[in-house]
């Protein structure tokens, strides 16, 4: 159980599926969510790193805070977009939006 | 010691659930069509990982987790989701060559990403501190990552400026 490997594992396949679903999705929604997941992933890893080997245990989790910070400020912007473009075609299929399509 | 034997052995058992509980979750928000299935994996997938954080000793992040990510993000993308009604989605079935070459991106990264951290002998720190308290964590915010730290408020402000801005310009562009 407290091994740094089995948390890095853990956090691989997080990413992995996170990866999985934004190259397999359609839905806006569904890639943001995978998008979420490989966030997910890239924290574990710091806090894993963090709890056993890093020198100072209160850096990786100030840099897990900076991150979910991020992470919430992506998924305004991102849900925002999501619904001006659905306003705009009445769907959120990515496979819509080619209007800059050369 | 009977019974600290007892309680590690517990303990050991509830990690495994708490992880199967992380991947029932994750790939119930990758795999299902329906979108609301997927917003309800990803919120077990969340608090699995919280549930991890308590397990790494950090019980600051853990409750920070279930705030920040299951009770603003995935309650935000419900709303997205009430909104923009992608529920009837006419989305035809991929090919199969394309389910193919993700699944084979993924599992190349996967078998990447395991190959080193299982080779690579990590070595610990020389000298570790034992200093995870939330004290510490604030001097630290306010003293030497002070910057960061107000950088990524400005980061904050600027995003719920534009996300106003960006859904009230697209309903008097559209309406």
């Amino acid at each position: 159980m407290n091994s740094l490997s089995v948390y890095l594992t853990v956090a691989a396949v997080l990413f992995s599926l996170g990866l999985f679903g934004v190259l397999m999705r359609r839905n806006l929604i569904g890639m943001l969510i995978s998008i979420e997941l490989m966030l997910n992933g890239a924290n574990l890893n710091f806090m894993a790193f963090n709890r056993f080997l890093a020198p100072e245990p209160a850096v990786g989790q100030i840099v897990a805070l900076f991150v979910m910070g991020i992470a919430a400020a992506e998924a305004a912007i991102g849900l925002s977009i999501i619904l001006a473009l659905f306003r705009r075609l009445r769907s959120i299929n990515v496979e819509r939006a080619q209007r800059m399509r050369g | 010691m009977s019974g600290s034997f007892v309680i590690d052995s517990l303990a050991h058992a509830v990690f495994w659930v708490v992880v199967g509980f992380v991947f029932a979750g994750a790939a119930l928000a990758v795999f299902p069509r329906n979108i609301v299935y997927n917003v309800l994996g990803l919120i077990l997938c969340l608090t699995g990982v919280a549930a991890l954080f308590l397990y790494l000793g950090s019980f600051f992040l853990a409750l920070m987790q279930l705030l920040i990510y299951v009770g603003a993000i995935c309650i935000a993308i419900v709303f997205a989701i009430m909104l923009s009604r992608p529920l009837h989605l006419e989305v035809p079935k991929r090919r199969m060559p394309k389910v193919a070459a993700g699944i084979g991106a993924a599992a190349i990264f996967f078998a990447a990403v395991t190959a080193v951290s299982w080779k690579t002998a990590w070595k610990p720190a020389a000298e570790r501190g034992a200093d995870w308290t939330i004290t510490t964590i604030g001097h630290l915010l306010l003293t030497r990552y002070a910057l960061v730290f107000e950088v990524i408020s400005l980061v904050l402000l600027v995003a719920i400026i534009g996300a106003i801005v960006t859904t009230g310009f697209s309903r008097r562009l559209s309406s």
